[in-house]
């Protein structure tokens, strides 16, 4: 091959844009003058200690939360880029249940625990229109199996599962529709370390199979060495550092984030 | 702009002016600097050895290379890319396609099969999946990875098995510029000899190689030439 | 003063007419208005305390007592008949506050308050179906938060309806849903037509007004004449709208909603019309069920 071929590959334009994000509780800080973009096919890691606002910039980025000043531009195909701020609800809803997808680290909070493993998955099918039962059904069972869930669970309800199994399932309901970005919001947290490995497996391969671009909240480094492409570092509100990951873990250029990476305890 | 457009014995490689500094924040903000004027080439076919005592630099300028370590100043071209001034995404898929690297440690999800930690750089880049297993097969097999241990995960293997899968990994796709650190080192004689034929193979196709070896045999055996990294070292 | 202006004209002259003050009347029929012309849109509405208690059909109730004029003829029906407690006793109320004539033949009635069924014979234009409606929210047993379901409504977000549908597939083979059957309102709003049977489905699309009631959940939501129903289905799970098997013992109807009948304790047992007075009819026309010699006197 060419050498330089790989520049083909590249995308131009970035699918998420996002400039000078602001969000205030009052006269606090959530976070400040944000902006980054993110490519076609690339994960992003947002790292800091609690109170950072790394989660309030995922929940102004995913919509549920208005931020007071900036864009947060989304590449809606043939209108090209385009400020989801200033969409109206309906069109926002739409997105967030056809492009958009959203895992919330406790299952329960993305999941409804009182319809089956198949509803679940389901849902979101027929919330764009699937009216055909036994093609939703299909869809749901290749789901299943995509994220390791045994088709006969098909008909269990998820409180009836174990919160890896749930994990997994809250992000084979969010895949269904073939969105091309996804929030995730500490999905590895609160799991067991072995059931955490098999995630990070399965949602690496999601990510290079899909072409799925995502955005992660983590405070674990670990999680983000193995899964995202890209960093940001963030502390009181604001971004401190960014980069590709190796590079931000490894030879860290702001204060905060030297301190960040040598305060990880070793195994 | 393609190294192939260009004439033959052009390099793939190329560093000039490269310096480093590393900064310790948390301890008073003392900028240590540790390298300056870095220059060096590597045209496609050829493999050069990086040399220097032990803290000259060698790893430092391998990782500035792989986009690992920010550098301060100078250009680190490879494929046409500017590693020190390029974009992120720029970088990882010039990683993807082009630039291989071979480190000393083995980084991988833990419970991923052995075969398929092989066989990843291969998906990355589009190959269907049966293709990349059956040449990561092959690779493992060549490294004499016991057949059995493929379907576990290498973080549970031995030094020496986890250094022959980090070669299969490096050696899956067929880059066209490779950074290798210490190949050889921790190998049996028959392992080395193997490797060493991987790098022989590389070199015949075309890619440009920069290595670390300690190992002189090696060096003699496989490098075109040398360059000693001491030269680019600051006192500090 | 409007109450001074009201015409009291029912035996019980302390009552205004119909109960309800002339304000309280015209505040619901302003609701009833609105939900008439956006239909299958729950209206809220300042539900009043009725000698009643909830569940016993104060929506419904409120609604009749806002849309009875003098000259109007009252059925009430629960269940399909007209004899049972509730149905007595909300037809007395009327009769006691409003004066108004009543009846147990459906072509007669000008106002029709019913809860559980929509009657057999069809209605025509000019009369007016109202119903009692327990919980008026299709969604709610989906989604508790009320601010959640009204915006659901709102950007037509109706996923969930088919989720529960898909449950019921997934857990019995088929929808197995047989009352208050979710429908879609001319392409547009989901709506619950009050615990009627699913065989009462396709009769939602008629010549008469339906109004449906909530007391306690105070809401108001209607049908225009002739407005497009539509009952929620999968395509290869249609709708069918189902009964028991078999015939009306009484008058042999096989076309008739039917209630099952325990006759003795040795577990015998009948299936007669739940529409009584459509029974009666058809015996009075001389068709005759297995049974129907012994009952042959009829009850209308």
């Amino acid at each position: 091959m060419r050498a330089d071929a790989f520049r083909a590959e590249a995308p131009v334009a970035p699918l998420l844009s996002v400039r000078g994000l602001t969000k205030r509780y009052g006269g606090r800080v959530g976070c400040e003058d944000v902006g980054f973009d993110l490519y076609p096919g690339e994960v992003m890691g947002i790292v800091g200690e609690s109170g950072s606002g790394k989660s309030t910039l995922l929940n102004c980025l995913a919509g549920h939360l208005r931020p007071d000043a900036g864009e947060v531009l989304f590449d809606l195909g043939e209108e090209g880029l385009c400020d989801t701020l200033a969409l109206s609800e309906p069109e926002r809803r739409r997105l967030a249940r056809t492009d958009w997808a959203f895992v919330h680290q406790n299952p329960r909070d993305g999941l409804r625990m009182t319809v089956s493993a198949g509803g679940n998955v389901g849902e979101r099918l027929m919330a764009v229109g699937a009216r055909n039962y036994g093609a939703i059904r299909a869809s749901a069972l290749d789901w299943l199996g995509r994220v390791e869930i045994a088709a006969d669970r098909i008909d269990d309800r998820p409180a009836a599962f174990s919160g890896g199994m749930q994990q997994r399932l809250q992000i084979a309901r969010n895949l269904v529709t073939g969105p091309r970005l996804v929030f995730m919001d500490e999905p590895t947290g609160g799991l067991d370390v072995s059931v955490q490995a098999r995630l990070l497996d399965l949602l690496r391969g999601l990510v290079r199979d899909m072409g799925l671009s995502a955005v992660i909240v983590t405070h674990d480094l670990a999680v983000v060495r193995l899964l995202a492409h890209r960093l940001m570092v963030m502390k009181g509100g604001r971004v401190v550092e960014t980069g590709l990951t190796d590079q931000v873990l490894d030879d860290p250029q702001h204060g905060y984030t030297q301190l960040l990476v040598s305060s990880v305890l070793q195994v | 702009m393609g190294i192939w457009a260009k004439k033959k014995d052009e390099a793939m490689i190329e560093l000039s002016g490269v310096a480093k500094s590393f900064t310790l924040y948390n301890q008073g903000g003392a900028a240590i600097p540790v390298m300056a004027g870095a220059a060096l080439s590597v045209a496609p076919g050829e493999c050069v050895a990086l040399t220097g005592a032990s803290g000259a630099g060698k790893s430092t300028l391998m990782r500035m290379i792989h986009g690992n370590y920010l550098a301060a100043s100078g250009r680190i071209v490879v494929g046409g890319l500017d590693v020190a001034a390029a974009e992120p995404r720029e970088i990882l898929a010039l990683r993807r396609h082009v630039l291989g690297y071979v480190s000393q440690f083995l980084r991988v999800v833990p419970r991923v099969p052995t075969l398929d930690v092989v066989a990843e750089p291969l998906l990355a880049v589009g190959v269907p999946v049966e293709a990349a297993r059956d040449r990561a097969a092959a690779l493992l097999a060549r490294l004499n990875i016991p057949r059995p241990l493929w379907d576990l995960s290498p973080t549970t293997f031995s030094g020496g098995e986890q250094q022959r899968v980090n070669i299969a990994r490096g050696f899956a796709h067929d880059y066209p510029a490779l950074l290798l650190d210490e190949p050889t080192a921790s190998l049996d004689p028959g392992n080395r000899e193997v490797v060493l034929g991987l790098i022989e193979a590389a070199k015949a196709r075309g890619a440009a190689i920069l290595g670390i070896f300690h190992d002189a045999g090696a060096r003699a055996r496989v490098c075109d030439r040398e360059v000693d990294v001491s030269a680019f070292a600051v006192a500090p | 003063m409007t109450e001074a202006e009201s015409r009291v004209e029912a035996p019980g002259a302390d009552y205004n007419f119909a109960y309800l003050d002339e304000q309280t009347k015209r505040m619901i029929r302003r609701a009833l208005l609105k939900a008439l012309a956006v239909p299958g849109y729950q209206v809220p509405f300042a539900s009043r305390e009725m000698p009643m208690p909830y569940g016993w059909g104060t929506g419904g109730v409120q609604v009749s007592a806002a849309v009875l004029v003098p000259g109007d003829r009252l059925k009430v029906i629960d269940q399909g008949a007209d004899d049972t407690t509730n149905a007595v006793s909300i037809r007395k109320f009327f009769q006691k506050t409003a004066g108004i004539a009543v009846t147990g033949h459906t072509g007669e009635a000008t106002v029709i308050q019913t809860r559980h069924r929509i009657p057999e014979a069809p209605l025509t234009e000019g009369q007016i179906l109202v119903y009692q409606v327990p919980i008026p929210e299709p969604l709610r047993f989906l989604e508790p938060r009320e601010t959640e379901t009204r915006r659901m409504h709102a950007l037509e977000e109706y996923g969930l309806m088919h989720v529960k549908l898909y449950e019921d597939i997934a857990r019995h083979g088929e929808i197995a849903t047989a009352y208050a059957y979710p429908v879609q309102i001319e392409g547009r709003y989901v709506m619950d037509p009050s615990p009627i049977p699913k065989f009462d489905n396709p009769k939602l699309r008629m010549a008469a007004i339906q109004l449906f009631g909530a007391g306690r959940e105070q809401r108001i939501y209607a049908l225009p004449p002739y407005t497009e129903v539509v009952s929620l289905d999968f395509e290869d799970h249609p709708f069918v709208p189902g009964k028991a098997e078999g015939a009306c013992a009484l008058c042999g109807s096989e076309t008739s909603y039917l209630d099952e009948v325990i006759v003795d304790d040795r577990g015998g047992r009948m299936f007669v019309c739940s529409d009584t007075d459509y029974c009666a009819g058809r015996r009075a026309a001389g068709h005759v069920g297995a049974e129907g010699a012994a009952a042959g006197e009829g009850r209308a």
